[in-house]
């Protein structure tokens, strides 16, 4: 004992890899930090494009009548802003902060595959540039679901039918390759000592967002294929008068559309799970129980697809089927949220901003999750579907479970891959906005369904309350646009004056705090055998008992995980 | 106060068995957001960081977790047989009304199948929903002609006896659209090759509005549909005028198409 020096929980740089500097270091980065940066700084840009597509809308529709954009200009914007929010933002987002953070989490050094890594980035940018390329020429304009006949070359006969086709491939590719590394890193580049059971809930999360992704995205990449071929080459998989069949396509996007709402939203519940257990000092309620329900979860999302056809000419047994196995995709969801709410009971929680996008965002998602409720009832969604009402229920699903989840993890990690803090006040401030903005524009819309407004109209008559509901609906836009835009300020802000965070600023539970912020290329010098799913935990405890056996020789010191931050 | 947030009903009785259903489990979701959300609320304002507070280290509890999945499964269970139980009434149509229309020489039957539902004395006006870009047109029985041609239609309107079932066979010619007049009940897709069923049976006279649900291009905002229930006297006068119009203009065709051909013999052509 009396030789025995204690480890510091601190990486020495001095070891790593010369820094290499300029814009042809990004180009040519394999590192799984650098391409994560570069994932979640070119989503953002698309969330921005999406945003004020989505704006552009909420204009048009803010009085009855309106003339602002074009019928044809209507449908381009909608078309763009739901294939920008699904394909470019909420799934690449995720697919970043699981490139920047798994590898942190499970102690590796990178991920399985990193030149894969690069190529699954650039083949994100290559289908987004040019997928919005097409706005200098014709933008498409059959919604982000495509339905065909009308998105064939007979209804739409524009080039941005075919560039939505090539994004959907492109982005395909790249969340296929992506999902396939992220898989393989998890399974083989654990820790010591991390088993299944000690695995951080987020690295959980996405391990099943990487399986999803490989069962999902391979029957859209079908479907569109076929959808190509409709178009330029004489095939007819989806034409009725020569043998095909429209509702096929239904069928396989909605195969694939389902399964995508949990691509999208199961990485925002590992979020949750790891940002509450940290701001109520409480470990994870039924931490079984969340990884469990994730799994469930995933396994019935690919059992209810045609709940999105409940109008379609489809046998009623197959209503019947699809609204039980909705109703069980109920059942472990609601879990997740009852285990959240008993870990934040009897914690002591500190309201930092990542909390409060957490709570928040499980709010919002809970509205989501009980209006799904009304739409998996078959006769009941017979009247509300396609309306307002499914517009309102879709953005609770996806603002809760997926863009303040986000939002949770950018303030949350921020520290650790900038080395700064981010204001609090801004950060709260920003919180609210967002939080009312959400509220105002989404709850009026279920009205608007409820009094006969279908969606994707460009114009509605002044009949009833609309015109006032609409304008609600608008001005709820705006508020929650400028929340967004105070967090944009707040990152600019800190990355120049930002208070330095230190290796450990939250005194969280997971491995990504054990090293500097930010990360050396290396990510760990020495990699800490896991003895628990709160290694971080065990470490501070390890070097507390430690350095009271060494105080005397001065042998090991405190980590510098400063709590005392925030402006 | 609810009905601010139920869906439209009051033109059939489906809408109604509908909108009925939809309040039960409404209230059974705002039960369960009010518990939970409270519960969330609770635990955020009680258990704040104090001064000298200690977290409990908690990391779960078995029973407590299988009773509130198992809770939560067995609301899901009562929603499920509340909607079979209902779902006769919403799906099945009635007979028609003693002061319906008496559908004479207008067919009435119709045959029956696992989609198509008929009332229990097989009687209903039987009407052909017909969608394309961007307008509803609608085919009513009593073709005029052998080769079934011939019968009367409108378009945008459709109009109806009051007390009088009206089942609908929707499809459409061009791309998929949506039949949808919310105070009549749900909405079905109307899909090219296929045929999608629906009825209603309104009380009053009276005009419900509604309109394409389904993205169809750029027309589909403009794509309206009118439903106008007539006492059944009126409808059959309407009807024998709407075929007698009809008529007199085939007739009138027929005259100029034989003009047309004497004079540029385009009656010789093969395959015209």
């Amino acid at each position: 004992m009396a030789t025995y020096v204690a480890p510091v929980p601190q990486v020495s740089a001095d070891r790593a890899e010369r820094e290499v500097r300029g814009w042809t270091s990004w180009i040519t980065t394999t590192d799984h930090k650098r391409i994560g940066i570069m994932y979640m700084v070119t989503t953002f840009i698309f969330f921005g494009l999406g945003g004020a597509e989505a704006l552009m809308m909420r204009l048009q529709l803010g009085s009855p009548n309106n003339t602002l954009v074009t019928p044809q200009t209507y449908n381009q914007l909608f078309t763009m802003h739901g294939t920008t929010m699904v394909f470019l933002f909420v799934v690449p987002m995720m697919a970043g902060l699981a490139n920047y953070f798994v590898p942190l989490m499970i102690g590796a050094r990178d991920m399985a595959y990193p030149r894969l890594n690069a190529l699954s980035y650039w083949l994100l940018l290559a289908g987004g540039i040019v997928f919005y390329a097409s706005i200098f020429w014709n933008p498409p304009e059959a919604g982000w679901t495509s339905y065909v006949p009308l998105s064939s070359s007979t209804y739409t006969p524009s080039g941005g039918q075919d560039a939505w086709i090539y994004l959907v491939h492109l982005t395909g590719i790249s969340s296929i390759l992506g999902a396939i590394n992220l898989y393989a890193t998890i399974a083989n580049m654990r820790a010591r000592g991390m088993s299944w059971g000690r695995l951080p809930l987020f690295v959980w999360t996405i391990l099943t967002y990487s399986v999803l992704i490989i069962f999902a995205m391979p029957v859209i990449a079908a479907a569109v294929t076929m959808l190509l071929t409709d178009r330029h080459f004489g095939t007819h998989f989806f034409d009725s008068t020569s043998g095909g069949s429209p509702l096929l396509w239904q069928h396989l996007f909605w195969f694939f559309g389902h399964p995508e709402v949990y691509i999208m939203v199961l990485p925002g519940f590992g979020v949750i799970s790891e940002i509450l257990p940290v701001f109520a000092r409480k470990p994870i309620f039924g931490y079984k129980a969340i990884a469990a329900s994730t799994v469930a979860i995933a396994f019935f999302g690919f059992l209810t697809w045609a709940h999105h056809m409940f109008t379609a000419p489809i046998p009623e047994a197959i209503l019947v089927f699809v609204m039980i196995s909705s109703y069980l995709v109920a059942v472990p969801t609601g879990v997740k949220i009852l285990n959240w709410v008993a870990t934040l009971w009897r914690g002591t929680i500190e309201f930092r901003t990542p909390l409060l996008f957490c709570v928040g965002g499980i709010t919002i998602f809970l509205i989501g999750g009980l209006s799904g409720v009304l739409l998996a009832t078959f006769p009941i969604d017979w009247q509300v579907n396609e309306t307002y009402f499914l517009v309102a229920h879709l953005h609770f699903v996806l603002m809760g479970g997926a863009v303040f989840t986000i939002f949770a993890a950018i303030y949350y990690w921020f520290p650790k891959i900038t080395g700064r803090m981010l204001s609090e006040g801004l950060g709260k401030a920003s919180f609210g906005l967002m939080f009312l903005g959400v509220l105002s524009t989404f709850l009026i819309q279920h009205v608007l369904g409820l009094d006969g407004m279908p969606r994707r109209v460009y114009e509605y008559d002044n009949v009833g309350h609309l015109k006032l509901y609409n304008a609600i609906s608008t001005g709820g836009s705006f508020v929650l646009a400028l929340g967004v835009l105070v967090t944009i300020v707040n990152v600019a802000r800190s990355l120049k004056v930002g208070v330095a965070a230190g290796p450990d600023p939250w005194k969280a539970n997971t491995l990504e705090w054990f090293t500097a912020s930010p990360p050396p290329a290396n990510n760990f010098d020495v990699v800490p055998a896991i003895r628990s799913a709160e290694p971080m935990k065990d470490i501070r405890r390890e070097v507390d008992r430690r350095s009271l056996d060494g105080r005397d020789r001065g042998a090991a010191t405190v980590p510098a995980g400063n709590t005392q931050v925030g402006v | 106060m609810l009905a601010f947030f139920t869906p439209l009903s009051g033109g059939s009785p489906n809408a109604d068995h509908i909108d009925n259903l939809y309040k039960i489990t409404l209230i059974a979701a705002l039960v369960i957001f009010i518990l939970v959300e409270g519960g969330l609320l609770y635990a955020l304002v009680k258990f704040r960081a104090r001064k000298g507070a200690v977290a409990a280290q908690i990391r779960g509890n078995t029973r407590l977790e299988l009773g509130w999945t198992s809770a939560a499964a067995l609301i899901l269970l009562a929603l499920a047989v509340l909607t079979f139980t209902k779902l006769g009434s919403i799906e099945n149509p009635p007979n028609s009304g003693i002061q319906g229309d008496r559908l004479a020489g207008t067919g009435g039957l119709a045959y029956a199948s696992a989609e198509r539902k008929l009332p229990p004395n097989g009687k209903a006006l039987n009407i052909q929903v017909l969608a394309r870009q961007y307008i509803w047109q609608f085919v009513y029985p009593g073709a005029a002609e052998s080769d079934g041609l011939g019968a009367p239609y409108s378009y945008e309107e459709l109009v109806v006896p009051t007390e009088t079932t009206v089942a609908l066979d929707i499809t459409s010619s061009d791309v998929v659209h949506s039949w949808w007049i919310p105070e009549l009940g749900g909405k079905f897709q109307a899909v090219p090759g296929y045929h999608n069923y629906t009825w209603f049976k309104i009380p009053k006279p009276g005009i419900y509005r509604g309109q394409c649900a389904v993205l169809c291009g750029r027309g589909h905002a403009r794509m309206i549909a009118t439903v106008k229930a007539v006492p059944p006297a009126q409808f059959d006068a309407w009807l024998s005028a709407q075929k007698q119009q009809i008529a007199e203009a085939n007739a009138e065709a027929k005259t100029e198409r034989a003009k047309l051909s004497s004079q540029t013999g385009a009656g010789q052509v093969e395959n015209p």
